[in-house]
């Protein structure tokens, strides 16, 4: 009976005559209006997405935003006979008609993510001829299709945390606005986890990620003097990389000086070297009861009487930080914050 | 008046569209100026949808009732009326708020918010951010547990933005700033009520704004011009304050300890902290307790280069005092109880220099009424030391020459 109902769509969608034989279908990709399903874009063979289409690509980042622990699954498709041109370690320039294509998926036990798996959302970044469009699908429960939702969702999931405990996630898929919110460049949309830098590693095929985009001819060249992003979890790097390799996936791409939270003056992205722009001992400018009764973003040495580390603790609306995209704390992210913190030297 | 015609997002959802590769609503939205959002069904998810699809020119009108929302909503698409159906006829509730860091989100340009309430954000209440030409105007922010450390920090927050407009607005409850313009020029806030929050009115690292004709009334301080170091946009100028009722402000400061605002002295009526070009004229100063108005430099340490952390080229004009002044309150009571107990209605900090460097003059113009009261603390610098105490009680006297003009806004047409 699964396997009928997942049959349906591809019926529809092919006696439309949206044939998919090719690979993804470039009219649905640049169409001014989003797909009504994911499915219509033909990125993957199958109607559960874990087939990907011919010219799309798994791949992965050495830094992930924490998601609630989701299973992040990433695809890239480049239009045949265009290429992504390297800009430095930082974003690529890529080509009208590319596609970063993200599936979030949960466990009943997330000590075993791949175990009864089910896709929760996938959120689309189409590449249009005016720039960056970001549109959110959510899946049916039977993990056959996913439906354009510009509103975004909200989902209970019970399952195990990654620590063994049963935990409830009251999930938020975000909604097209928020996408943006996170997404924003200036007046611009842009990527934010595909920097040539935070992709510069052994992806999920096993071979060095970028030598093998090169190859495929989806990016011109790999850059001679390429920095790869500090892992945030690789242990051998030392603490001040990795947790600025952190602050700058998880903060970084609002607080930046274009970012949706460039009011704050606090910026976190990993150019950054300015020691008040990354918060020691800077004063916040808005966070109400965001400060926690804190004086400074980060007092040296004291990751208990700094704002950043409050924020990041929280769940609560008005005090969480991000503001969007997760509902839970991230033990690991605020166990190395406040490690970084607290071995700054204090005054 | 244009034609009302119901673009039904969520009917259209229902119309089975098998064979549609674009989002069935994109087509229904086509050419309709205005949309109604339904009272029925989910409201938050409509409104959120009705924002969403709007084009540029449409008007989105919400219902008269009250709407309980989970997370925020936002606003994205430029040249758009978001219109309830009156101060106190549409009210969005967010008491039961899980997500988002404020209540509606405008990140787009020439939009109107009018005619809605917005109660019990967990955050922020309004936010509009590079946002130029935006109006608010009609609109109450409050929330409704009275004056608390956990309420949202501003009510309305325009931030980033060019031709701020904000007017006829009602703020309640904000444990930051009622209303707050921020890293902005061109501003005008006119006509409206801040009361029970911490500052009422703030303009903040902006320059060229009118705040007139406002009332604010029982927050812990009722008008601030500040300037802030280690903002992208600093250097605060060019306010007037007139014509407005700032009274009664004595509502003890219940601001979260580390936000500037939680330094305000319950009991102040107007600061002007590190800005220039401030006049301030017929205003009625009127039962605030500790001073009617306080002139400072930014008592902080900071490292910013760009920064001058004193209030200069600052006139005073004809304003009323009555009242107040009998419970001094916050750092400067000790200062109080060493003049005597209590301030005079107008007093500066004489904080001339900082970091070293030499004494600025102030320019500093107090032109009062014979009998308005005034000090001039001379502490020099900070931080605050009492033994620098050199009160001074004679005013001085200087202004520029031309003062800034009016605020003329592109969204706010000029009479004939």
């Amino acid at each position: 009976m699964r396997h009928a109902l997942a049959l349906l769509p591809v019926l529809l969608v092919a006696a439309c005559g949206g044939g998919k034989a090719g690979g993804p279908d470039l009219t649905a990709i640049l169409d001014e209006a989003p797909a009504q399903h994911l499915s219509d874009y033909g990125f993957f063979a199958d109607a559960a997405a874990d087939v990907p289409a011919e010219r799309v690509r798994a791949y992965d980042l050495i830094n992930p935003l924490f998601s609630d622990d989701a299973a992040k699954h990433r695809y890239i498709f480049v239009p045949e006979g265009k290429t992504a041109k390297a800009d430095g370690g930082g974003l690529p320039v890529f080509p009208v008609g590319t596609a970063l294509i993200k599936t979030f998926a949960f466990a009943p036990d997330m000590r075993a993510p791949e175990e009864g798996a089910f896709k929760v959302e996938t959120r689309v970044l189409i590449r249009k001829a005016d720039g960056w469009a970001a549109y959110p699908y959510v899946w049916n429960a039977d993990g056959t299709e996913a439906t354009y939702a510009p509103t975004g969702a909200r989902q209970t999931i019970s399952t195990v945390s990654p620590a063994g405990e049963p935990l409830e996630i009251h999930y938020e898929v975000p909604n097209k606005n928020q996408c943006k919110t996170c997404h924003q460049s200036g007046d611009a949309v842009e990527p934010i986890g595909p920097k040539l830098r935070n992709l510069a590693h052994e992806g999920p095929a096993g071979v060095d990620q970028l030598a093998d985009w090169a190859a495929a001819g989806l990016l011109d060249h790999v850059p001679d003097d390429l920095a790869p992003t500090p892992s945030a979890a690789d242990m051998t790097l030392p603490l001040d990389s990795r947790a600025r390799g952190y602050l700058d996936i998880n903060c970084g791409h609002c607080h930046k000086p274009d970012g949706s939270a460039s009011n704050s003056g606090l910026w976190l992205q990993l150019e950054e070297t300015s020691p008040v722009k990354l918060g020691l001992k800077k004063h916040p400018t808005a966070a109400g009861r965001g400060s926690g009764g804190r004086l400074v973003v980060i007092e040296p040495g004291h990751p208990e009487q700094s704002i950043l580390a409050y924020r990041m603790a929280s769940t609560e609306p008005g005090i969480a930080m991000p503001e969007l995209g997760r509902t839970l704390p991230d033990p690991v992210g605020i166990d190395l914050i406040n490690q970084w913190i607290a071995g700054m030297e204090g005054e | 008046m244009r034609p009302i015609i119901i673009a039904s997002a969520m009917l259209a959802v229902l119309v089975p569209a098998a064979c549609s590769k674009k989002a069935p609503a994109e087509k229904a939205a086509a050419q309709a100026p205005v949309t109604q959002v339904s009272a029925e069904g989910d409201f938050a998810a409509s409104l959120q949808l009705a924002l969403i699809e709007a084009k540029p020119g449409d008007t989105i009108l919400m219902p008269e009732g009250t709407f309980a929302f989970t997370t925020g909503v936002s606003l994205d698409v430029d040249d758009v009326v978001l219109s309830g159906a009156g101060q106190n006829k549409t009210i969005l509730d967010f008491s039961g708020q899980t997500g988002a860091g404020e209540g509606l989100l405008v990140t787009s340009d020439d939009v109107t918010l009018t005619d809605f309430s917005i109660r019990d954000t967990k955050g922020d209440g309004i936010k509009s951010k590079g946002a130029d030409r935006i109006t608010y105007q009609y609109l109450t922010v409050e929330w409704t547990g009275g004056p608390l450390a956990t309420n949202g920090a501003y009510g309305v927050y325009p931030v980033e933005s060019e031709d701020v407009l904000v007017q006829n607005v009602t703020v309640r409850g904000a444990s930051d700033a009622g209303i707050y313009v921020g890293q902005s020029k061109n501003i005008i806030v006119r006509n409206s009520i801040a009361e029970f929050n911490v500052a009422g009115i703030e303009i903040e690292n902006s320059s060229n704004a009118d705040v007139h004709g406002n009332i604010a009334r029982d927050n812990a301080g009722g008008i601030l011009i500040f300037d802030l170091p280690d903002l992208p946009v600093i250097g605060g100028h060019s306010t007037r304050v007139f014509d407005n009722q700032i009274v009664h402000n004595n509502t003890p400061n219940f601001a979260p300890v580390g936000n500037i605002v939680a330094g305000v002295p319950t009991g102040t009526g107007l600061i002007v902290m590190a800005n220039r070009d401030v006049y301030v004229f017929d205003n009625t100063f009127e039962d605030n307790d500790t001073v009617h108005v306080f002139l400072t430099a930014y008592n902080l340490p900071f490292e910013d280069e760009r920064y001058n952390p004193l209030p200069r080229d600052i006139t005073l004009r004809g304003n009323t005092y009555t009242g107040g002044l009998a419970n001094p309150q916050g750092f400067v009571a000790p200062i109080a109880a060493a003049l005597g107990g209590q301030f005079p209605a107008i007093v500066t900090d004489g904080v001339t220099r900082w970091s070293g460097g030499g004494d600025v003059e102030l320019n500093i113009d107090i032109d009062e009424a014979e009998d308005v009261g005034f000090v001039s603390l001379g502490l020099g610098e900070y931080p605050l030391d009492p033994a620098n105490l050199a009160p001074s009680f004679e005013r001085p006297s200087g202004g520029k020459e031309t003062e800034p003009s009016p605020i003329v806004l592109p969204q706010d047409p000029q009479p004939e």
